[in-house]
């Protein structure tokens, strides 16, 4: 992205012009690698999420939300996908989509909060940094002119940090080119709002010719609306998303935080609350995934969470806060292969403090399998500046 | 430290402690910045939003109501299998459940506030017990949540405060605390007899309520307390639940359980709790309220939500101190937060929320809310749904979270609307300006309002300026 800001853009669209695809430069970001993180927030149920249909302990545990054998998406004979994954199954079909069916941050402590600070930070230390690993990767990436991005209103600590990161959410679009001039006058001597300024007055400008046309408040707000209109904006949000990757200078390393994970009563099994968010989820990446067109094959998207949640159903119909969960990889031009990681089983012996699935890879080993195999970051990077202190800490291998 | 003059203690007592300037607010602070503060703490209930609102009880049963006959009007089995321990789920269209009026309601009185420490100071603890919409079947509460619980006790003692919270059916709906059952009472052993039971399912123990009051209203995960003490606590509040519809004037109100309540004494962070019943979980609450990290905790997030995201820590210390000696009386806290010199300091470096800043820019141009779209839906946009918190930890604090790039695009997008269709009076836009900010507008600031080519132009310099933004 360039550094300048584009008034003449924001101009024309002022007078009503469209400037959709309006030059060649559409494909410029060909061939860059590209790498998407949806953070599901509030701790997704990764039994759900992938029933493990084959270990024998998943049904008593379950009772009424187990995923019943016939209407499970079935990877196996031991994992299947929850039935609103249907794109997401597709790509597993094509040996686009892996899972990784028992991953967790280090040290969880079962608190939303420090978990999601840890699995954004990228160190183990609680509130030990204030900037994201996706931002560290951006400075390890440097010199390789790459771009960073957050779909949402507020900036997400995964890519805070020392690189100024984009970030978009659909809205209406402001008229003037006076205010930003004066205002970036303004903002001279306030590095904080001068550099996110510059940044939100670029990806303005951005949207434009991404066809990024959403409007209106937000994902929460549209899928209180109902299922479907919640999954059309969803897959709206997605070809979006897709957009801004497709732009000149458009980002490679996207955030994506979607909400509403935290099922402690009433979760359901095929449908339900929890069966919503997989549907709103599973829309979001089949608009992304239908939007990138051939860069697909560069991009690889990862599904992650804080925590998975207990293995049994509690009392009140739901599941409290666990340990490992299921976190979903994908990609164009994924190897192929069964699960990532291990699978611990259900059994009484193996169950994390007797409640929670056991963990078998540490997040910070995909997330580096994927940083080294898809991006090429070498491993002193890995170790030193993106996840600080964790040379013991293996990449996961076999993903791309 | 060194104080700042009492010109720039004025602007800041009005921008930084209160909700920004009405015209004139500056002015009448300027005598005495400290004691205009100072008289705003009460020691009996803070301002109520304006209007009838009906209660907590009323709000729920109408939704309920409500709920059935449009199930029932759709010639679908009516909700009646369910006995009401939840409330309903959101209706589409209209204003379900009450939010907006219940907003509009609390916007209006932020907006038009003489007294906007003590309404911040609402805020502040609205936000620390969080009650939230985001969760779609919430919402007839975060609002009555707000008048019933926190606004008649902010400046009583906070565990009166905590205790208030913890026992108003906002909460106990909000983190699932009404349907918890301790797995061996009475209940659970025998659920088909209860008229309560849940669709006749199996009833348990749910742990979410008892997690966050250790960590997000109390203690703190710092305080080191362990999985087990989480599910203790959650044994020990089993039976603090909410009435359904069935039950006659109970529905909708808080209510004890004694069948629901798990038999026998429970052990928390290292202390035994005989079982008296429901005063159990208020025992070991008292504990929780008392405990030193508490006080700690909530010294450093006032700290941070009064004066910087990266406080001092004599700030901390202070206000540790005040709210020890005072065994939590919350007035003698905000006493603390007003005398502490550190709080004073004459750079601004807190970034106003979405709720902060839309309601300063109706206060500096002295108008109400026009209607409920016209905030609700900004405010959507900006990253903050009304009564829409995104956990139980509340709306976050940090500068490095509001500040993004996306966020201040939709701040100018809405400032240039907004200046569009308030013209702020006569006033010419930099008496507006100086008014809003007194000492603490610069330079720069104000000769970009003067040479603004428009009156809304003007006005969105300055709701826009790093002066505005900031307080």
């Amino acid at each position: 992205m360039t550094r300048s800001i584009d008034l003449t853009r924001r101009g024309a669209l002022a007078a009503g012009i469209s400037l959709a695809f309006f030059g060649g430069g559409a494909y410029a970001a060909a061939g860059d690698k590209k790498l998407v993180v949806f953070i599901q927030r509030g701790g997704a149920d990764g039994l759900s999420v992938s029933p493990p249909i084959g270990d024998r302990n998943y049904r008593p545990l379950r009772g009424e939300i187990a995923i019943p054998d016939d209407q499970a998406l079935k990877l196996d004979g031991d994992f299947a996908l929850h039935p609103k994954l249907t794109s997401i199954y597709a790509l597993a079909q094509k040996g686009q989509a892996r899972i990784a069916p028992a991953v967790a941050i280090p040290n969880n402590q079962r608190s939303h909060f420090e978990a999601q600070d840890v699995l954004e930070s990228g160190v183990t230390q609680v509130y030990g940094s204030t900037s994201g690993w996706l931002n560290r990767t951006l400075t390890a990436m440097s010199g390789r002119k790459f771009e960073g991005m957050s779909i949402g209103n507020q900036a997400p600590l995964i890519l805070r940090g020392p690189v100024q990161a984009a970030s978009w959410s659909p809205g209406p679009v402001s008229r003037g080119e006076r205010l930003p001039m004066i205002l970036t006058d303004l903002y001279h001597n306030d590095a904080v709002l001068s550099r996110a300024f510059a940044s939100g007055l670029e990806t303005e400008a951005m949207a434009m010719t991404a066809g990024a046309t959403m409007q209106s408040g937000g994902a929460r707000q549209v899928a209180a609306q109902g299922p479907a209109a919640g999954n059309a904006q969803a897959r709206q949000l997605g070809t979006s998303v897709a957009g801004f990757m497709m732009q000149p200078g458009g980002p490679q390393l996207v955030a994506v935080s979607i909400d509403g994970w935290d099922t402690h009563a009433n979760q359901g099994g095929v449908d339900g609350t929890l069966a919503g968010r997989l549907a709103y989820l599973d829309s979001v990446v089949d608009g992304l995934q239908k939007g990138l067109g051939a860069e697909w094959n560069n991009t690889i998207a990862l599904v992650v969470t804080e925590f998975g949640r207990t293995s049994r159903i509690n009392g009140t119909r739901g599941t409290d806060h666990g340990n490992a969960s299921t976190a979903i990889v994908m990609g164009g031009t994924l190897k192929p292969g069964g699960i990532i990681g291990d699978w611990p089983t259900l059994a009484d012996g193996k169950l994390n403090q007797g409640r929670d699935l056991a963990s078998t890879l540490d997040v910070r080993g995909l997330f580096k399998g994927a940083l080294s195999q898809h991006l090429g970051l070498d491993k002193r990077q890995l170790d030193t500046v993106v996840f600080p202190d964790s040379a013991a800490i293996a990449p996961a291998t076999g993903i791309a | 430290m060194a104080l700042p003059d009492n010109d720039t203690m004025a602007a800041i007592a009005v921008t930084r402690f209160g909700l920004g300037a009405r015209p004139g607010e500056i002015d009448a602070a300027k005598g005495d910045p400290r004691g205009w503060l100072k008289s705003q703490i009460t020691a009996g209930p803070a301002d109520q939003p304006p209007g009838d609102l009906p209660d907590s009880a009323h709000r729920v049963v109408a939704n309920h109501d409500a709920m059935a006959e449009r199930m029932a009007s759709r010639s679908r089995p009516a909700a009646s299998t369910s006995p009401g321990l939840a409330p309903s789920p959101m209706m589409a269209g209209g204003d379900a459940g009450g939010l907006q009026e219940e907003f509009m309601a609390r916007a209006q009185l932020a907006a038009g506030a003489s007294a906007s420490f003590r309404e911040r100071w609402v805020m502040f603890w609205a936000n620390h017990f969080t009650v939230s919409a985001a969760k779609g079947e919430m919402r007839p509460l975060p609002g009555p949540f707000e008048r019933e619980a926190i606004r008649p006790r902010v400046f009583g003692r906070f565990e009166n405060l905590a205790l208030a919270s913890s026992r108003h059916p906002g909460m106990l709906f909000y983190l699932d605390q009404a349907q918890s059952v301790g797995p061996d009472s009475l209940m659970a052993r025998s659920p088909a007899k209860d008229a309560v039971s849940i669709d006749g399912a199996k009833m348990g123990l749910n742990e979410n309520f008892a997690r966050e009051l250790l960590e997000l209203h109390t203690v703190g995960i710092a305080a080191g307390y362990r999985q087990a003490d989480v599910t203790e606590l959650a044994r020990a509040l089993t039976g603090w639940s909410v009435g359904g519809v069935q039950e006659g004037g109970q529905a909708g109100r808080y209510m004890f359980r004694p069948t629901a309540h798990e038999p026998g004494e429970r052990a928390v962070m290292g202390k035994r709790y005989r079982d008296t019943g429901e005063t159990q979980a208020v025992s070991i609450m008292v504990d929780l309220a008392g405990h030193p990290a508490t006080a700690r905790r909530i010294a450093r997030k006032l700290a941070i939500h009064f004066v910087s995201d990266d406080p001092s820590p004599v700030l901390i210390g202070e206000l540790e101190k005040a709210f020890t000696a005072s065994n939590g009386d919350l007035g003698q806290v905000a006493g603390a937060l007003i005398d502490a010199d550190e709080a004073w300091a004459p750079q601004a470096v807190k970034f106003k929320t979405p709720y902060e800043f839309i309601i300063s820019a109706h206060r500096a141009l002295g108008v109400a809310p026009a209607n409920a779209g016209a905030i609700i839906q900004p405010l959507a946009g900006m990253g903050q749904s009304a009564f829409a918190a995104p956990s139980p930890k509340g709306w976050p604090e940090e500068a490095a979270n509001w500040a993004s790039p996306d966020g201040l695009i939709k701040r100018l997008n809405w400032a240039e609307d907004f200046a569009q269709q308030v013209s702020g009076g006569s006033r010419e836009p930099i008496r507006i300006a100086q008014e809003t900010l007194g000492a603490r507008l610069g330079p720069a600031t104000g000769a970009a309002i003067l040479a603004a080519e428009s009156r809304p132009e003007a006005l969105a310099i300055l709701l826009m300026s790093p002066e505005f933004q900031r307080r």
